[in-house]
């Protein structure tokens, strides 16, 4: 099992790297094809083949041999240093100062650590396999994989309507870098090699979004490197503070020892890290302050677009902020994530409502529809985790082929506005009803989002979140405008007998859009089957008890409902055996298609309609502007605060390291029973104990290090088997093998035990005065 | 006492459906009747037969078949549909949110078969039916919410069956409801998608190209719907105790449609503006505040 693990996440990452290799090589279009096909399946499959394995069977951790480990240490850090260097070259030659100065800090931060502070850091664990990167790892490979397909006959057609040198080698090589990247994130568990991919995620967008070199391409490439370069240098701030005040890279040991500390009152040392950390997911999930990147992100070819809302880049950001949600919740961390997602889902669903160009409205749906998922994270409870899964899966699924419908409708129509796809019903009639399924999988009951909705509803109730609640129930009618009058634009038939125009789409895009469909129902349809199969395993691996958001009875009846919706919008062909008649015109109707009609005074005038925008309430720029207002007070507020109270107890926090050294070599270490907060609890006061009083300790008991003490410590409180004390078989010859002092004080020791013992579990309540 | 989908399937549940769908057409059909005669009456008109509305649907029944396009049936058959499962889903004592969600999706397809007609004057009603249900959605989903924090539940068996009547935690949310009931019951001042008033209409909104059998479906739809709201009206009165509980509730149910009816007849259609603002503002009072205060106390 470990080799077939280790096998599968080492070929996910790099068999995505090598077909990335091949396509920089094969520049011919039909070499180009069969490799992007090829290696599209494989890796889906291969992703199929992982869930197949190791879905529900738990969390698996992996440590790779310390040869290895060292070479990929390197690789990292190599990687790293190309980065760095690279954007560095790039800012320069566009001068665009602040990536440089944002690439070199992080650099130096990373170069610095990786030769000071994790010197001799080994991680014992570098790789994982649990539910949750399953479910992404699929995501990943199978939509990532469509998207890339996709992508062969929309570059087709962009090269034509975009004539220059031919750099498709590069976009499709980059796309699977990303891929690759990605497997990385949700695999990866040593933090420092996280961050390295994280940031190939960071450079491979900036590289797609500036594809087509045109002025405002390359503005929104860099508008995108330095705000994920902000939360990169969060990153990497935060892991730095984790290696040296944890001693720990894993992610799972951070989160774990979180808990504890933050169980203990240890609170100061771990808001930091987590805060950093949200930051950095937020960054790459666009919340606000940081959305203009996703915006900007638009001007790149679609299948980009596609990638980065889908299954990639925001992605890897919920991702993030999901794993760390048990240590979120009703703490300074939790707020603020709970209340920047709440208010990024509220104020850009709102901003959707004033926008006419598709891909506009589905980026601010993208945004709004993560703030959501990080909301329920940042909720913490295991039914708001249920709900924020789904929702994940659920918009990869629909986000991904509307992007690929849109990207589609706009080469054939020649236009991305919403407007302009009035009647698309007969114009693309196949492609009409894909892009209704998206639709309506994106904001309506029976499908996935919505009852994900549901879901996060039910969990905010029973937690009594009263502001998110308020939030969801405003942003959902918010969701439900602008979502529906775009349905209804593209369903509206003009009986004109239209040019059908769909006849050059690509065979491509239509297997990648038709994959996208049946995704988004079957996902649907099968909604109580990854429930049971999936997020219930892994919320079972994260709390101790899981109750999933919706009963299963009500999930089947929306299951029923979206298939019979999906069969209707599939199925029906627009015919019907009434008489047609026209529609009424207020005078005699022209020419249905322009809507013209003949007036009283025998006039041809046009009835002209457009969807309304409300521009007046849901003012774009006013929107915004409140909530990077609300969202960068709650950011810098929590900043402040935690770093004042670092300040406060810098004492304490700066003697974290050395008590994190001293557990490392005593027994506390190695035990089950004994949390790191409890340690942390126990060190604090014999620290102090052991300096005040040196000899007495050592002319007593024979104890000459705090390492030593602390031993003695932990054998009181958790190793001593009392029960020994008043058996009839107990050897007090053995007992003294085990312990250095002399026999004269036994007695005093076993006396002493219980109260040390009660000092041991009290440590921060009792002995005030002394 | 399980009523709901989850657990056994009881026959509470089911008695609940076959009444619904049988009784309910039945009741709305009245209704209609009596809410045409007492406007007539508040307008000093003596009025159509009580049973005028089951004739105007049996003449639209025998009308000819004609229609602008198959699909804006056939989403008004989709509509129709939802609107009996929605009822179904409320009165067999199922999860309310579940009903909530069923009829946004039935009111949605009402929707798009006025955007499918590509009548200009439909789809300004249907534009102005998204605005509605923006309007009304946020309140909708505050008494839900309300709903559970008052009784730890979302079923509405569990809701009504309750040891006090729910209105005593929740009076806010009420008000709340009974403004936007408003909107779902489709009376003046904010009948702005498709009014029955005809001096105050655009052609005739959402409905201008539904004909024939197509809008006697429509009609029908909306007899079912009000028999729901004022399901939903009575949710909120109805308690465990015995005959008194039926009996309150239905005195409440026919205050409550007589005041919309009062409403209706004094109240000039208003700017969509304004009902979007006035509906959100209250949502956000009444069901803030009665929210907080659940949460709080």
């Amino acid at each position: 099992m470990e080799e077939i693990g280790i096998g599968i996440i080492g070929f996910l990452i790099l068999f995505p790297v090598l077909i990335a290799l091949i396509l920089l090589i094969a520049r011919k279009d039909r070499a180009r094809s069969v490799v992007t096909v090829i290696g599209a399946l494989i890796t889906a499959f291969a992703s199929i083949f992982l869930a197949v394995e190791f879905l529900g069977t738990g969390t698996h951790y992996y440590a790779l041999g310390p040869g290895l480990t060292e070479v990929i240490n390197w690789v990292t850090l190599a990687i790293d240093v190309f980065i760095c260097v690279y954007i560095v070259v790039k800012g320069l030659c566009h001068h665009n100062y602040k990536a440089v100065l944002l690439a070199l800090a992080q650099g130096t931060i990373v170069v610095w650590a990786e030769f000071g502070l994790f010197r001799g850091m080994e991680a014992t664990s570098t790789l994982y396999i649990d539910d949750l990167s399953i479910i992404m790892a699929l995501i990943i490979g199978i939509i990532g994989c469509g998207i890339c397909v996709y992508g062969l006959g929309y570059m087709r057609d962009h090269e034509r309507h975009n004539p220059g040198k031919d750099r498709r080698p590069t976009f499709f090589a980059i796309m699977f870098v990303f891929l690759g990247a990605m497997f990385g994130i949700v695999f990866f568990n040593d933090l420092n090699w996280m961050l390295t991919v994280w940031e190939i995620t960071t450079v491979c967008s900036f590289v797609l979004i500036g594809y087509t070199r045109t002025e405002e391409a390359i503005r929104n490439s860099f508008r995108q490197i330095v705000l994920n370069l902000i939360g990169g240098l969060c990153f990497a701030i935060a892991l730095v503070w984790i290696g040296n005040f944890y001693g720990v890279i894993e992610l799972d040991q951070f989160i774990s020892m979180s808990l504890d500390m933050s169980a203990a009152g240890y609170t100061q040392i771990t808001y930091l890290p987590l805060i950093l950390l949200c930051i950095a997911g937020f960054t790459k999930a666009a919340q606000m302050p940081f959305q203009s990147w996703l915006l900007g992100a638009m001007v790149a070819p679609t299948p980009t677009s596609a990638l980065l809302h889908s299954s990639t880049m925001v992605k890897a950001g919920v991702f993030l902020i999901i794993k760390l949600a048990p240590c979120l919740g009703f703490n300074i961390p939790g707020f603020v994530v709970m209340l920047v997602g709440g208010a990024t889902f509220l104020f850009c669903s709102f901003a959707a409502i004033s926008q006419t160009n598709a891909k506009r409205v589905l980026a601010y749906s993208t945004i709004s529809n993560l703030g959501l998922i990080i909301a329920c994270a940042g909720v913490g409870t295991d039914g708001a985790l249920w709900a924020a899964i789904f929702l994940l899966i659920f918009h990869a699924c629909a986000k991904s082929l509307l992007f690929l419908c849109v990207g589609t409708a706009e080469h054939h129509i020649g236009s991305r506005d919403i407007e302009s796809m009035d009647d698309l019903f007969e114009r693309m009639p196949r492609l009409a009803r894909f892009m209704s399924i998206g639709i309506l999988g994106m904001f309506i009951a029976p499908f996935g989002m919505l009852v994900s909705k549901w879901a996060a509803l039910a969990s905010f109730a029973s937690s009594e979140n009263v502001l998110l609640l308020l939030i969801l129930a405003f942003g959902s009618a918010a969701t439900f405008m602008f979502w529906a009058k775009w349905l209804g634009k593209i369903l509206s038939v003009a009986n004109s007998g239209a040019a059908d125009v769909e006849g050059r789409v690509y065979r491509s895009e239509w297997s990648a859009i038709g994959l996208m469909t049946v995704l988004t129902v079957v996902a649907c349809i099968g909604f109580p089957l990854i429930s049971q199969g999936a997020v219930v395993p892994y919320l079972a691996t994260v709390f101790e008890e899981v109750t999933q958001g919706i009963a299963n009875s009500d999930l089947w009846i929306m299951a029923i409902i979206a298939l019979v919706i999906a069969i209707i919008f599939l199925g029906f062909s627009g015919a019907t055996r009434k008489k047609i008649v026209p529609v009424y015109m207020s005078g005699a109707g022209i020419d249905a298609q322009e809507r013209t009609f003949k007036d009283s005074f025998s006039r041809e005038l046009p009835a002209t309609q457009r969807n309304m925008y409300l521009t007046d309430y849901f003012n774009e720029h006013r929107v915004t502007i409140v909530g990077i207002a609300v969202c960068l007070t709650l950011m810098l507020g929590s900043l402040a605060f935690v770093g004042q109270s670092v300040a406060a107890e810098r004492d304490v926090v700066e003697a974290m390291p050395d008590a994190r050294q001293v557990y490392e070599e005593t027994e506390w270490s190695s035990s089950d029973e004994a949390t790191y907060g409890e340690y942390l609890q126990n060190y604090e006061y014999y620290k102090e104990f052991y300096e005040e009083n040196t000899e007495m300790l050592e002319e007593y008991y024979g104890l000459t290090s705090l390492p030593e003490v602390m031993d003695y410590v932990y054998e009181q409180t958790y190793a001593t088997d009392y029960s020994s004390y008043y058996d009839e078989d107990y050897d007090e010859e053995s007992y003294d093998e085990d312990s250095s002092y002399d026999d004269e004080y036994a007695y005093d020791y076993e006396d002493s035990g219980s109260d040390e013992e009660t000092g041991a579990y009290g440590a921060d309540t009792e002995e005030e005065g002394e | 006492m399980s009523l709901s989908f989850s657990g056994s399937f009881s026959l509470f549940a089911l008695i609940g459906i076959v009444a619904f769908l049988i009784i309910a057409p039945i009741l709305g059909c009245l209704l209609d009747g009596i809410d045409r005669k007492i406007t007539a009456g508040m307008q000093g008109r003596v009025g159509p037969k009580l049973l005028q509305p089951y004739y105007d649907v049996r003449k639209l029944i025998q009308k000819e078949n004609a229609t602008v396009n198959g699909a804006q049936d056939l989403y008004v058959i989709v509509y129709f549909i939802f609107i009996l499962l929605a009822g179904c889903a409320f009165f067999s004592g199922s999860n309310f949110l579940l009903c909530v969600f069923i009829l946004t999706l039935g009111t949605l397809f009402l929707i798009l078969a006025g955007y499918a007609s590509r009548s200009p004057y439909a789809e300004i009603g249907a534009q102005r039916e998204i605005l509605q249900v923006m309007s009304y959605e946020p309140m909708v989903l505050l008494v839900a919410i309300g709903l559970y924090l008052a009784c730890g539940t979302f079923e509405v068996s569990g809701i009504v069956t309750s040891d006090v009547p729910v209105i005593r935690s929740l009076p806010l949310i009420f008000i709340g409801f009974l403004y936007i009931l408003t909107i779902k019951l489709r009376k003046s001042p904010f009948d702005i998608s498709t009014s029955h008033h005809a001096h105050q209409e655009i052609v005739r909104g959402l409905t201008t190209e539904f004909s024939g059998r197509t809008l006697a479906l429509v009609e029908i739809s909306h007899w079912y719907e009000n028999i729901m709201f004022l399901g939903w009206v009575a949710m909120f009165v109805l308690w465990s105790g015995t005959a008194w509980a039926i009996l309150i509730a239905v005195v409440v149910v026919i205050v409550v449609y007589f005041l919309e009816i009062l409403i209706d007849n004094n109240f000039a259609r208003v700017k969509w503006q304004t009902m979007l603002k006035t509906s959100w503002m209250v949502a956000l009072i009444c069901g803030g505040l009665n929210i907080v205060y659940l949460v709080v106390f």
